[in-house]
């Protein structure tokens, strides 16, 4: 079952036929059996599924943070399968954007050094507009000198998806960023998130269990027990909840972490 | 609860092991000492019971002079040959022999070079025969003057054989008289010497004349009692016979007296040991400290899930300081075991090093294991307790909430720190200038102990500032920037690791500011007093100085370009009946005066005659005396106390000895003859070219030399530098210490930091910048506690050497290139204390991390 739209070239992030197996012998567990998907460029993608269902190992898998058991991956031109340490440290530094659901702010630094931190790392000096659009469009102006610990939550998460936005990495991989959030400030990152990819074309791949997130994004892909079972292009929150409602009836095995 | 706090501990071995391992070093040295005086112990007494094992009563003149254990050796006066005669004479002896034995006999090796000794004597007999204990191996027995015979262990050591001309030199003799090696003797049970003693048996005669000064003497008559009586009351008849002038002794008397000798030199040493292990310790408490710290730090929600489900406060403090016990009870065993082979080693490296020890069984007395215990238990305690308390107060509402440590306010602490830092510095003001009154050396100790927990409690106001000074350094690179904010954000922690460290580092420092400050005090007083080109003298290797004939000094004052010399003797005397006194003699008080540029206070300077005697200030001020006074001495080897008058007071520092006698008094003393000379020359003479000229009149003497005045001073000041670098060694162990210190710490802070590392690799730090981050972070800490080692320690060197002006160290030198070298050595401690934690972090899972709680 492949994805629908777009030629492999223009795909942000590709998957094709991906084995994850975890363990051996009696404890083997297959957590991802076959998985073929692309994630175009300019668009925001949710991968939904019930627990278990792989989507949180096929997201590790894409973003270069685990390693596949067969199959290739790969981001933009780069094919991931087979880098080593180096250079999977290189494609996460220049290709890669992280949100994650626990924020994983530096305690030590201020929300401003968060967020250039992965372009210091990299030796790379902001764009300084794009940096101030980023800025306002996040709603962090006066905000910047804060350490964390001096922020709510969803204000840190604000940080971590500017981090994630200011370096415009290929692809921007996202697990369960509303998470820990109240309904309000998750729904400020989701628009946030969708802006970013209307006006500036950002690449965004999310992880999610919640239906109302999975409808801000433009297509839905539908993981069940390892594989791709269904998608949903411009999604509602109802049209999400059905399938997964038919999804739900399968018994799964617990998998990931 | 108790097996809740098993688990946990079982959970965390590794850390507890890393911080239990300071424990087992310190315990290693308690047991360590103790074992080791326990076996030497044992090891003497068993050699010294053999050593008199033939001999019931032994005989000897009372020594004129009563020695305190520092004072060095008694000797045993010459007395008159009949007195053999007179002890034959009485009922219940079988056999009296007269014996001659004292120390100074020096053999010169097949190389030339005289045989040294570290420490047991070297004794130079008359031989009297084989015995039980006594064997000749080789050869037979000297029968003319000129023959000798050696024991084993010198027969090796100076690489001789039968048959051999040899050289010697002996107490009455310091210029080289050669002899034909006879035969070589060894000791029953196959031993080449007894406690590493040298011995040389002469003829009698040739023994009397040399070892003792006179013919037709013996210092001792070794005893044999008839059958049927007992040596006690022998020893109670000889007495009787032989009036007060003589010391009647058993054997076993007299191996008890040889073995305590010893013994004295052994608990020395086992103070020494206890004092390293007392720094372990400290430095150990910190450490243990910290790991408690951070360990309930970590488990704050699983500490506050325990008391929301109804764990008492009480039962939180009983968790923690049960771990605390186990760790003690672990690391005390593991010390114990470690102590007892240290100290074997070290008592078998003694009997080694000494040669012929044969070394009794190991023993493990009873306050090695008692102490191993209570310290290693004790300290771990105390510095869990307050871990302990902090876990207790902590709330159940933080079981429900995220992990927040907020900082707390550093008042309290520093309020704290400054109280006892005070308490500290006026200890050390009290102790150091001498108003401690008989408990001068506890007071200090105390006030520095005191200062270093003071300043290890201020430490986390300074880290603050220091700390981002210092981490400033490595601020050009983002792994560098995260490190130096890593070492700052917990002040606390930082400061106690960096305050283990500091102990260490100060320790040495103040070391290397006291005696460098003397050595350069000593030798700025010797350059800026001493007119002489010239020294003749000998280098001390063992714990008697080389000596010369006195005529050397005469003939030196007669070569040409000479214009002055003074040989001097040194000793302890009786002086006014009384009390025991440090006295030199001079060949000449006159050239002295000429030497030193001395001026009499009062008086005159003129060479003294055998009745008079010269004061310096200080002596005329001790003894109550002055110009026209008179005063009586007696000496090591004089027959009675001589009278003196006081002729001139010199000041302190122009002269050489508080009591200064003439030439005559010197050849009373212990040793004889002069271990120095000073040599003037005439102004324009070149100093090349009387040197040959004197080395020319001490060619027979290969122990002494004669050396320009500058490498006269360096041959004085060394002992310094040998000292400094003992110190050194053994303070290296509180460094090591710290370095595990280090480790444990940033081995916790890895792992608490767990997910922002993560965080930090999946956002794509290399390998090799996370590594970089860990080292920065362990080198603002080791050289943060290094800075505050080196400027304690350079305080606490300054107020000693300020404290002992008054002894004569004036000048205060501080050791910028020692400092410098500590604080780099403190960086490369923090480059191998971030190895393991470093790799630890690098490698870590980033997905696991991630999601890490």
């Amino acid at each position: 079952m492949t994805a629908t739209v777009g030629r492999q070239a223009r795909a942000a992030a590709c998957a094709s036929d991906v084995w994850k197996v975890y363990g051996s012998g009696e404890a083997q567990v297959v957590a991802l059996r076959g998985v073929s998907a692309e994630f175009e460029r300019a668009r925001f993608t949710a991968i939904m599924g019930p627990s278990g269902s792989g989507k949180s190992t096929l997201m590790h898998c894409l973003a270069g943070l685990d390693s596949v058991t067969r199959g290739t991956v790969s981001i933009g031109e780069t094919t991931v399968t087979g880098l080593g340490d180096a250079g999977l440290t290189k494609l996460r530094r220049d290709k890669v954007g992280f949100i994650f659901q626990q924020f994983n702010l530096l305690p030590t630094l201020t929300a401003k050094e968060n967020i250039l931190l992965p372009m210091s790392i990299a030796g790379r000096k902001p764009d300084p507009a794009w940096y101030d659009t980023v800025i306002d469009t996040v709603g962090l102006r006066d905000r910047l000198d804060h350490r964390p610990a001096q922020l709510s939550g969803g204000q840190q998460q604000r940080v971590a998806c500017a981090r994630a936005l200011v370096a415009r990495p290929e692809v921007i991989f996202a697990d369960e960023p509303t998470g820990n959030l109240d309904s309000r400030s998750g729904a400020e990152v989701l628009n946030f998130l969708r802006n970013s990819v209307r006006e500036h074309g950002q690449t965004i791949v999310m992880v999610t269990h919640d239906p109302t997130a999975a409808a801000y994004a433009d297509r839905v892909v539908f993981l069940a027990d390892g594989q791709v079972v269904s998608e949903l292009i411009e999604p509602t929150a109802d049209t999400v909840l059905d399938t997964m409602k038919k999804l739900d009836a399968p018994v799964i095995t617990e998998v990931g972490n | 609860m108790f097996r809740a706090t098993l688990k946990s501990l079982l959970a965390r071995k590794v850390r507890l092991i890393l911080s239990g391992l300071a424990v087992v070093l310190g315990v290693m040295f308690v047991s360590g000492a103790f074992v080791l005086t326990d076996t030497l112990g044992r090891s003497f007494d068993a050699v010294f019971a053999d050593a008199y094992a033939d001999v019931d009563v032994n005989v000897a003149a009372k020594s004129k002079i009563a020695m305190d254990e520092a004072g060095g050796e008694q000797v045993s006066p010459a007395f008159p040959a009949d007195v053999v005669g007179r002890v034959r004479a009485v009922p219940g002896v079988a056999e009296a022999t007269g014996v001659v034995s004292a120390d100074g006999a020096r053999l010169i090796g097949g190389n030339g070079k005289v045989v040294t000794s570290f420490g047991p004597p070297q004794l130079g007999h008359n031989w009297t025969g084989e015995s039980d204990l006594v064997k000749l191996r080789e050869g037979r027995a000297p029968q003319a003057d000129d023959e000798i015979v050696v024991n084993a262990a010198l027969a090796t050591a100076a690489k001789v054989k039968v048959g051999d001309r040899v050289g010697a030199l002996t107490a009455f003799e310091s210029e080289r008289r050669d002899f034909t090696l006879v035969g070589v003797f060894g000791y029953s049970g196959g031993r080449d010497s007894v406690g590493g003693a040298s011995e040389i048996a002469f003829t009698t005669p040739a023994a009397q004349r040399l070892m003792l000064g006179k013919p037709d003497t013996f210092n001792s008559v070794t005893v044999r009692a008839a059958s049927g009586v007992t040596p006690e009351a022998l020893r109670d008849d000889l007495t009787r016979a032989l009036g007060p002038g003589y010391e009647v002794k058993t054997g076993e008397q007299l191996s008890a007296d040889a073995a305590a000798g010893l013994k004295e030199m052994l608990s020395f040493f086992n103070k020494v040991l206890l004092g390293f292990a007392a720094v372990a310790l400290l430095v150990g408490t910190f450490l243990i400290l910290n790991t408690f710290s951070i360990i309930v730090a970590q488990r704050t929600r699983e500490l506050a899930l325990m008391r929301a489900i109804g764990a008492s406060g009480r039962q939180i403090i009983g968790s923690v300081v049960l771990e605390a016990l186990a760790v003690g009870l672990v690391a005390s065993v593991l010390g114990l075991g470690a102590g007892i082979g240290v100290g074997a080693l070290l008592a078998w490296a003694f009997g080694t090093f000494a040669g012929g020890l044969a070394l009794a069984g190991l023993g493990v007395p009873p306050a090695a294991v008692v102490s191993a215990f209570a310290v290693g238990m004790l300290i771990t305690l105390v510095a869990a307790l307050l871990p302990a308390l902090r876990a207790a107060r902590i709330p159940p509402i933080a079981a429900m909430q995220d992990v927040a440590t907020p900082d707390r306010p550093l008042t309290r602490i520093t309020v704290s720190g400054a109280v006892v830092t005070a308490v500290g510095g006026a200890l050390l003001a009290v102790g150091l200038t001498g108003n401690a009154g008989g408990s001068t050396l506890p007071v200090i100790l105390g006030g520095v102990l005191f200062t270093f927990i003071g300043v290890a409690l201020l430490t986390p106001l300074l880290s603050r500032p220091v700390v981002s000074l210092l981490g400033g350094l490595f601020a050009w690179s983002v792994p560098g920037r995260l490190g130096r904010l890593n070492s700052g954000r917990n002040p606390r922690r930082t400061a106690i690791t960096a305050a283990a460290l500091m102990v260490g580092i100060a320790l040495v420092t103040g070391v290397t500011v006291i005696l460098g400050s003397a050595k350069s005090s000593i030798a700025g007083t010797a350059e800026t007093t001493i007119d002489a080109q010239l020294v003749i003298s000998g280098a001390q290797t063992g714990p008697r100085p080389p000596v010369f004939d006195p005529a050397v000094v005469d003939r030196a004052a007669a070569v040409p370009g000479v214009s002055a010399a003074v040989g001097v003797y040194n000793d302890n005397a009786v002086v006014d009946g009384g009390r025991t006194m440090y006295v030199v003699a001079l060949t000449d008080l006159a050239a002295m005066g000429q030497i030193y540029h001395t001026t009499a206070q009062a008086g005159t300077i003129a060479t003294l005659r055998p009745d008079q005697v010269a004061l310096s200030v200080s002596g005329a001020k001790e003894l109550g005396k002055s110009v026209g006074d008179r005063l009586t001495a007696q000496f090591a080897r004089g027959e009675g106390p001589h009278a003196y008058t006081v002729t001139a007071v010199l000041p302190d520092d122009r002269a050489i000895g508080s009591i200064m006698l003439p030439r005559e008094a010197g050849a009373e003393f212990t040793s004889p003859q002069p271990f120095t000379a000073l040599v003037q020359l005439t102004p324009g003479t070149a100093v090349s070219q009387v040197q040959p000229q004197l080395e020319a009149l001490v060619a027979n003497n290969p122990e002494v030399s004669v050396a320009d005045r500058a490498s006269f001073i360096e041959q004085q000041t060394s002992g310094f530098d040998t000292l400094l670098t003992m110190i050194q060694i053994l303070l290296a162990l509180a460094i090591v210490i710290a370095v595990l210190g280090i480790i444990n710490t940033l081995a916790l802070s890895v792992l608490e930091r767990t997910r922002e590392l993560g965080l930090l690799r999946a956002i794509g730090l290399r390998r090799a910048q996370t590594m970089r981050m860990i080292t920065v972070e362990a080198v603002v800490i080791s050289v943060f506690g290094a800075l505050l080692g080196v400027v304690v320690g350079t305080g606490l060197g300054a107020a000693v050497v300020r404290a002992l002006r008054d002894e004569g160290i004036t000048d205060l030198v501080l050791p910028w290139s020692q400092i410098g070298i500590f604080l780099g050595l403190a960086a490369l401690i923090g480059v191998v204390a971030a190895a393991l934690p470093a790799v630890r972090a690098a490698r870590i899972n980033i997905l696991g991390a991630i999601a890490h709680d």
